[in-house]
């Protein structure tokens, strides 16, 4: 989305700054919506997909990470989304409306027994990221142990549920057709964006606030801090076991390297940083930035060079966090303000 | 079938006590950073991942002999422990905590592309096998003993260093008042630096016992990261005594958990284990009193 964060200065009207923004908004949105009519071919779109449920995912981990709730465990709640979907089809014929009311739920279920504890014995900055850390490994362990049923490290791919001849089946939530993806990834993420918005003009915002910046302090006035921190990360967990399921279904294929386990969970961390935590559209700044660094490398140098964009990649995130912690996008707000 | 089941519980839990050795030496040098630096190197096995290819660049394609390769793999990542101090960790030494836990995953994304730039994804063995020898009916390898008696040896000579040498008293002492020692005539910065090479070099000498018994590859560190993470913490960050015989428990659970069930189980056990430990003792189980 880093088009539009440039289009923003130029379209701002000093007298009336908050309508025009949002006109600004909705005419970018508009066009966003027609993308897929515009001829862009297949591979752009099929990138702007990834990028968009990407940038779901990082939202959805940054929705607790923005409040010093460092969690290196998200791999968990996106393997189970993942997992349970896909299996429920697969082993049973459950539609995955079900599975993924399943994954959700499980995961929900798994934040509030590791996010209670958590809190309730006030495990917090380094010990919390190794904790969740933890999880995120035991969730991968246990898909690949569980290999006569997952398929083990070799990974696993969705039964086809579509007729001869049909490209869609909304009981096997399956879709050929790559411009219904693009809506339903469009749909998410803005959905993502409006959960971050409803966090942050619920009551329980500031006492979040309060929590992240001393939570002794917090506790002193009277808030109830594990209550408080549970329900954020409630709806992180849930949020990004939804993103889980979006993945599998869309790829068509999960391996538990690519939806579970540390690696899985730093890049939710380290693109959410990248773009920008503590702004609503950070994360979603993040993806795009991976995604075209990535891109913008392949075209350059090539698909045999394996590894170069991740190299330039780790690179710059060394540098963002020592020079500019706000992200890419926080710190262009930041000095517009 | 009893006496059979017995004597391979046996040889698990000789081989989990083998492994405990290595997996110490593995954490000693991560704990010791954090003992006295206060951050954790989330990189700390992509460290070690450079050693082993050090190693085996060295003496597969460069035909180096491994007396010499492994002293050279030492001292790289010795200076590489010093260079991630002084570039990456101390702009950030004053910031909030969490940033420097996060700045060195971003070296530990930066390590392990560039492994991939280099070396390519495929799998590189030094093709060394020592040879295994069998007690009565149990089977251990040679490499895992000889790797659990220099983990023992490095241990007991870090031991020393911290208990005898000056360098090792001041270690100590900045690690238990860190604004007061500079009024005595030691300087912080210059102890940081020295604990940064001797991190590294612990991540060296790993390398060099690892390389023995596994394959390496780009990814690898992130196979074993995360159990160093975690010996680390549930023996109390920066309790030397407490990561040793946290290695040991941990060790037993792969072990004998992998031998009861199937390997994956049991790293979940221990996993498992991890987390139930911290609920009940959040800073290990034997953490400091001072704090």
């Amino acid at each position: 989305m880093s088009r539009q964060v440039a289009a923003l200065p130029a379209g701002a009207d000093p007298r009336r700054p908050g309508r025009t923004l949002k006109n600004v908004w909705l005419a970018v949105l508009l066009l966003f919506l027609l993308l897929p009519w515009l001829g862009i071919g297949q591979y752009p779109l099929h990138l702007i997909i990834i990028a968009l449920i990407w940038s779901y995912i990082y939202t959805s981990w940054a929705v607790m990470g923005r409040l010093g709730m460092v969690s290196f465990g998200h791999g968990a709640f996106m393997g189970i989304g993942a997992y349970s979907v896909v299996l429920l089809w697969n082993l049973h014929g459950i539609t995955p409306w079900l599975g993924a009311l399943t994954g959700v739920l499980l995961s929900l279920l798994v934040a509030l027994v590791i996010g209670y504890a958590c809190f309730r014995f006030r495990i917090i900055g380094h010990y919390f990221a190794l904790v969740t850390l933890a999880l995120s490994e035991v969730v991968r362990l246990v898909i690949i142990a569980l290999r006569d049923y997952t398929g083990g490290s070799l990974g696993i791919t969705p039964k086809p549920g579509l007729a001869d001849g049909a490209t869609a089946s909304l009981y096997a939530m399956q879709f050929s057709d790559r411009t219904v993806w693009f809506y339903i990834a469009l749909g998410v993420w803005l959905l993502g964006l409006v959960l971050w918005k409803l966090a942050d003009d619920h009551p329980s915002r500031r006492a979040l606030q309060a929590i992240s910046e001393d939570e002794d302090a917090a506790a002193s006035i009277g808030i109830p801090v594990a209550h408080t921190k549970l329900g954020i990360t409630l709806l992180s967990a849930g949020m990004t076991a939804f993103g889980g399921v979006l993945y599998a279904q869309y790829q068509f294929y999960v391996n538990p390297d690519t939806v579970s386990g540390i690696a899985i969970s730093l890049q939710m961390v380290f693109g959410a940083i990248a773009g920008g935590m503590f702004v609503r559209l950070g994360p979603t700044v993040g993806a795009m930035f991976l995604l075209a660094l990535s891109e913008t490398l392949r075209v350059l140098i090539g698909n045999e060079h394996h590894g170069v964009d991740m190299t330039v990649y780790g690179a710059l995130l060394i540098l963002f966090i020592i020079f500019m912690p706000r992200g890419i996008l926080g710190t262009l707000l930041q000095r517009r303000a | 079938m009893d006496s059979i089941f017995d004597i391979f519980l046996l040889e698990a839990v000789i081989n989990g006590l083998l492994l405990g050795g290595l997996l110490a030496l593995l954490s000693l040098g991560l704990n010791l950073i954090f003992g006295v630096i206060d951050v954790v190197w989330i990189c700390y096995a992509e460290l070690i991942m450079i050693g082993m290819y050090t190693i085996w660049w060295l003496h597969v394609p460069q035909g180096v002999t491994l007396w010499l390769a492994f002293p050279a793999a030492v001292l790289l990542v010795a200076v590489l422990g010093l260079a991630l101090h002084y570039f990456v960790i101390r702009p950030v030494l004053a910031a909030e905590p969490i940033n420097q836990l996060l700045v060195t995953g971003g070296v530990l994304f930066f390590l392990q592309a560039l492994a991939t730039v280099i070396f390519g994804i495929d799998f590189r063995n030094l093709g060394v096998r020592l040879p295994g020898f069998s007690v009565g009916d149990m089977y251990f390898s040679s490499s895992r003993l000889l790797a659990f008696g220099v983990a023992v040896a490095a241990i007991g000579a870090t031991w020393w260093f911290l208990r005898k040498t000056f360098t090792g008293v001041a270690i100590r002492a900045i690690s238990q008042d860190r604004s007061i020692m500079p009024l005595m005539g030691v300087n912080p910065n210059r102890i940081y630096l020295v604990t940064s090479a001797i991190g590294g070099g612990l991540a060296g000498l790993a390398a060099c016992l690892l390389v023995l018994q596994y394959d390496v590859h780009p990814a690898i560190g992130l196979s074993f990261g995360p159990l160093t993470f975690l010996i680390c913490v549930m023996g109390g960050l920066g309790n030397l005594i407490g990561g040793f015989v946290a290695a040991f428990v941990f060790a037993q659970f792969i072990s004998v958990g992998g031998f009861l069930f199937q390997l994956e189980w049991g790293y979940v056990i221990a996993f498992a284990f991890f987390i139930a430990v911290m609920f009940w003792r959040p800073q290990g189980i034997f953490a400091r009193s001072s704090r």
